[in-house]
């Protein structure tokens, strides 16, 4: 199976958003490519135990979105590619992720402070693109 | 189609009413989730659905028939009791083989292949597996019978979380393939929100509330603001509130938009939801027995 998907309940967004943002992940990720099948209900069902219908309901609306398409019988299949970096630039990224992480426990930064790092950098420069 | 309905069903042991006027339909094809404290009549209900309980009052149907009289119907209806009875001295084969001469439609295959996956010893004896693979041997032997209606009383409940989930993978695969409406009775809605479609809520034996969980979280809403003093318009009910000096939190059932600024509006969580109609439900009985208290 191409895809492992895995459910928080803590964060509030409800199962079938879960399971359709992970879709979209793996295929801006490159994990998913145009013509790959999803993972059919049964298996995704088997694999975090949630009712078939939440699935159909996230692949309802990945096919809303013009990203998949269920085909009669066969299973759910993506239809285009998302926009998103090569693997080689995915490989460059990770690396200066890795270091800026190394850097930012060095200066005692935890887990928690990193996260809120970079969402506050991403809302800053969201409300700079606005303005 | 409705896989299970009951009108106006009572049913009383002895002197005691247990059940009161519970009139309730599951179109066929859900996953239901049967909730309610201890003691509110949820193994009366599926005892009732199984035909191994008549109704003092009322008509009970499962697929399409009276499941006390229709003798057609028992190889269509599943029951995995509380506490997963079996047969201890048995070994799993032999309890297989049980299955087998007990029941019309057994599916050997099926249910041989589902242990071999999930590495039970067919030839280990019942009284000897975990408590998880109990609950497994219980649901494949259930399934085994390829039912139509699956009724699982409080089928979770001592199991530990990790064969809780297994036990759950395994259920939401069958419900996958189809044709199946499964019913599971819990006192924790928890245990059950990620895998029923379909609340039942019963509480001292009245039924609550009935239906489509995605249609009750649309028709309920969170409002914070100040204490009302009169009707909200958009609200149809306040299902219960918890009021601080300047304050009140209210989960009100909704019929119309609402548009008053005083109040924030949130959307509802399911279990929130659920202990709202509970407390309700609960205030309603001690006002009841206090009208009854004043009359005597």
């Amino acid at each position: 199976m191409a895809l492992v998907f895995r459910l928080s309940s803590k964060s509030g967004v409800s199962a079938y958003l879960q399971i359709a943002n992970q879709v979209r992940q793996a295929m801006l990720l490159g994990v998913l490519q145009p013509g790959d099948q999803l993972p059919t209900v049964k298996e995704v069902v088997g694999m975090v135990a949630i009712n078939p219908n939440t699935v159909l309901k996230a692949y309802q609306l990945l096919e809303h979105q013009g990203l998949v398409e269920g085909r009669q019988g066969q299973g759910t299949f993506v239809t285009v590619a998302l926009p998103g970096p090569s693997p080689a630039q995915q490989a460059t990224l990770r690396r200066g992720l890795d270091r800026w992480l190394q850097a930012a426990f060095d200066a005692g930064l935890d887990a928690e402070g990193i996260v809120a790092m970079v969402e506050d950098r991403l809302h800053d420069r969201a409300v700079e693109d606005i303005a | 189609m409705t896989a299970f309905a009951t009108d106006e069903v009572a049913k009383r042991y002895g002197k005691r009413w247990a059940l009161h006027g519970c009139s309730l339909e599951v179109p066929a094809g859900r996953v239901v989730a049967l909730v309610g404290p201890n003691g509110a009549c949820k193994t009366t209900l599926l005892h009732l659905a199984a035909g191994l309980l008549r109704p003092t009052m009322g008509t009970v149907t499962v697929l399409g028939g009276d499941p006390a009289r229709d003798l057609a119907l028992l190889p269509r209806v599943g029951l995995v009791a509380q506490d997963m009875p079996l047969y201890r001295g048995l070994t799993v084969l032999e309890t297989l083989r049980l299955g087998r001469k007990l029941n019309p439609r057994w599916d050997h295959e099926m249910v041989t292949d589902r242990l071999l996956q999930l590495s039970i010893d067919v030839d280990q004896k019942v009284g000897t597996l975990s408590g998880g693979q109990r609950a497994q041997v219980a649901l494949a032997v259930a399934l085994g019978k390829r039912p139509e209606l699956l009724l699982l009383d409080e089928p979770l409940a001592s199991l530990d979380p990790l064969a809780r989930r297994e036990f759950m993978q395994t259920l939401m695969q069958t419900a996958a393939e189809g044709d199946l409406t499964i019913v599971l009775s819990s006192h924790l809605i928890a245990d059950l929100e990620r895998v029923c479609d379909h609340l039942v809520l019963v509480a001292a034996g009245h039924l609550q509330l009935s239906d489509d969980i995605d249609s009750l979280l649309a028709a309920h809403r969170v409002l914070v603001g100040p204490r009302p003093t009169g009707a909200i318009a958009g609200v149809a009910e306040v299902i219960d509130e918890v009021r601080a000096a300047r304050q009140s939190s209210m989960i009100v059932r909704v019929d119309g938009p609402i548009h008053d600024p005083r109040w924030a509006i949130e959307d509802v969580a399911l279990e929130d939801l659920v202990l709202a109609y509970l407390s309700q439900a609960r205030d309603q009985r001690v006002r009841s027995l206090d009208v009854v208290g004043a009359a005597s």
